[in-house]
């Protein structure tokens, strides 16, 4: 726990400085229309930098005491972390490469996160893959027509 | 003058339609409330979008509703499985879930529905005569005040907030930041993008909550395991009227919940410290104190009045000031602004039909949401047990969903993880996210009416000591911020003397 709030502490330090660095670019004095673009974000960066700052020391006196999380706490959120992060990826990932759109890659997320962490029977995955797609579909693009990013299975089918 | 603008507004919200859509938004609300990882603030978040099509009223009452309906599912996620859906909610489990345990979870999630309707329906009533009171007064704000409220929401954070108040003021700071991400109106200049073009577009709030309360909360209520497990719900029309007949012998600690609730409520951040402080005076003036945690009613009627009563007050500063008293409240702000309305004082003269539909939909909605979910806690109880690996990813892709549609921006899937893992690392580390959530969404409006103010003068802050009101709301934003100071001594000082009396 220590460590992450000492980690943390820095991080936003850090946050703070790069703010500060672009305020003083942007002015943080007065213009020609009252305060400039600067201005705001230069005290709050500063306030954040010493408020953080404080926290740290605070966190540097104190014993470690029990961790951040442990091992077995760590598993399950990675478990629902990392498949979380290949269906963001699988929909549309960043770069020249084309994603699969998002109920695609719902239906592949739900089927391989059913399978491997719920070890449901294979009928139920393909059942409810397609499904919970179909419906989303339906709710969305058709009812209350807001539009999804999609793929080559929609183009395909013509939407 | 209030009472026929009220008839106006029933004469709205009681339209074939938006009684419908009061019933939508209350069953999808509570489903949202039951569901891990959803609660009030990120539900209304991604249904935000389906509203862009709405006419404002009819989408208002689906927003409100959705909030009622979960502020009643996170009441039945207390009592049947001890998992608190919201903050406010946790005193309830005290003597909600060991009740359940005991075979009597009617009892208690008839009493907990009471009491939030008992807590939410006192707090309407207030509304409904102070909101054209205040935002008469507020139509005379200028600049110098607007920001002076503004640190006074922020400053109740901090004194009110419990934990570590430097870290409320990070996160109130770095909202702020966020906030300001982006093209700056005033000089048309880009701030913080560092030339990155996605950058450019800022972020946006509800993004953030989808993120931070959404997929952040997931992240965390996981740890323990991958399954959540609770109580049965047996529920029967005796069972209720039972428990009705017990409930007026609580009067007492029924007013003095729904005060306490609407007096912390619209100041931010109320909600959670109006629980407990009801918990506690119940607990303290009860005749069998020592009962208090094992199961007894009136430890259900004490948190769940204030909790309820202060979520309504809540959304008094937001209509009448465009000030959101909490998270839920700033996403509807959001869509107010979505919707093309103004928020703030104005909207009373503009658009009248409007608020008095808002405000009589919080009768209507209100009612219907107790009859509802007293009728249909099997159903809610039962949406806990679809098996975990079925609900999690479900929870995951609408979350996403609704932070695709707010923008159609594929980057806002990619905040909204990145939101989520700050969400979990912050709650881990005491970094309270309502603030943060908050200042995102103030942070153009605060910083406007700073630099509009210390135009008016001509760079000075004595601006803020010298108006009348501005002085008085400065000096109570002081004295919070001071508070989490003071508190140390003053309890110091109270033992030595009494000390000396002993």
């Amino acid at each position: 726990m220590r460590t992450a709030d000492l980690v943390t502490a820095a991080v936003l330090m850090l946050v703070g400085g790069v703010v500060l660095a672009d305020a003083v670019r942007l002015g943080i004095g007065w213009g020609q229309e009252g305060p400039r673009s600067g201005f705001f974000p230069f005290w709050l960066a500063t306030l954040m930098i010493l408020i953080s700052a404080v926290v740290l020391v605070q966190a540097a006196r104190r014993s470690a005491t029990r961790p951040f999380a442990t091992r077995d706490q760590l598993r399950p959120v990675a478990k629902v972390l990392g498949p979380l992060l290949g269906f963001v990826l699988v929909t549309d990932p960043p770069g020249p490469w084309t994603g699969l759109g998002l109920y695609v890659a719902a239906g592949l997320y739900l089927g391989f996160y059913m399978r491997w962490v719920g070890r449901h029977r294979w009928l139920p995955v393909a059942a409810l893959s397609v499904a919970v797609p179909v419906i989303a579909f339906v709710v969305f693009e058709e009812w209350f027509l807001v539009p999804m990013p999609k793929g080559p299975l929609e183009d395909w089918l013509g939407y | 003058m209030g009472l026929e603008n009220l008839f106006l507004g029933f004469q709205v919200a009681i339209t074939p339609f938006n009684v419908f859509i009061a019933l939508v938004g209350v069953l999808l609300g509570t489903i949202i409330g039951v569901l891990p990882g959803l609660g009030g603030a990120n539900g209304v978040a991604i249904l935000l979008p389906l509203t862009f099509t709405m006419p404002p009223t009819s989408a208002i009452i689906l927003l409100t509703s959705i909030y009622w309906g979960a502020l009643f599912g996170g009441a039945i996620t207390s009592v049947l499985f001890n998992i608190p859906g919201e903050p406010w909610s946790v005193a309830t489990t005290f003597d909600g879930y060991p009740l359940a345990r005991q075979g009597e979870s009617g009892q208690a999630l008839t009493t907990a529905f009471t009491s939030s309707f008992v807590g939410a329906f006192f707090s309407i009533v207030l509304i409904t005569f102070f909101a054209p009171i205040l935002a008469e007064l507020a139509l005379r704000f200028g600049p110098p005040e607007f920001f002076a409220i503004q640190l006074l929401t922020f400053s109740s954070f901090v004194g009110l907030g419990g934990g570590n108040p430097l870290k409320s003021l990070i996160t109130i700071l770095l909202g702020f930041i966020l906030a300001s991400v982006g093209l700056d109106i005033v000089t048309g200049q880009l701030r913080l993008t560092f030339g990155f073009t996605d950058l450019m577009k800022g972020f946006d709030f509800i993004v953030a909550v989808i993120g931070l309360f959404g997929i952040g909360e997931i992240l965390l209520s996981v740890e323990e395991g991958l399954r959540f497990q609770g109580a049965q719900a047996r529920m029967s029309p005796r069972v209720v009227l039972d428990t009705w007949r017990k409930l007026p012998r609580y009067w007492r600690t029924f007013v003095r919940g729904s005060v306490i609730g609407f007096w912390m409520g619209f100041k931010p951040g109320g909600a959670t410290p109006a629980s407990f402080m009801s918990y506690a005076f119940a607990k303290r003036f009860a005749k069998h104190p020592e009962r208090f945690g094992k199961g007894e009613l009136e430890g259900i009627v004490a948190p769940e009045t204030a909790a309820h009563a202060a979520g309504v007050a809540a959304m008094l500063p937001m209509i009448t000031l465009g000030i959101p008293g909490s998270p839920t409240a700033a996403v509807m702000l959001g869509g107010l602004i979505i919707w093309g309305l103004q928020p703030g004082p104005m909207l009373f003269v503009d658009n009248p039909d409007f608020v008095w539909g808002l405000i009589a939909s919080m009768y209507t909605g209100n009612v219907l949401g107790v009859l509802m979910v007293l009728t249909l806690v099997p159903l809610f109880a039962a949406i806990l047990r679809i098996p975990f690996a079925i609900l999690t990813p479900l929870i995951v892709v609408v979350c996403a969903i609704g932070a695709y549609a707010v923008h159609t921006s594929m980057i806002d899937i990619w905040y909204m993880a990145i939101f989520g893992v700050i969400g979990y690392v912050f709650k881990k580390l005491d970094y309270p996210l309502a603030p943060l959530v908050l200042a995102l969404v103030l942070g153009d409006m605060a910083e406007n009416a700073l630099r509009q103010s210390l135009i008016m003068s001509h760079g000075s802050l004595l601006i803020f000591f010298t108006r009348p009101i501005t002085a008085v709301i400065t000096a109570a934003a002081i004295f919070f911020f001071a508070l989490p100071v003071i508190t140390p001594h003053w309890r110091r000082w109270r033992e030595a003397a009494a000390g000396r009396h002993a």
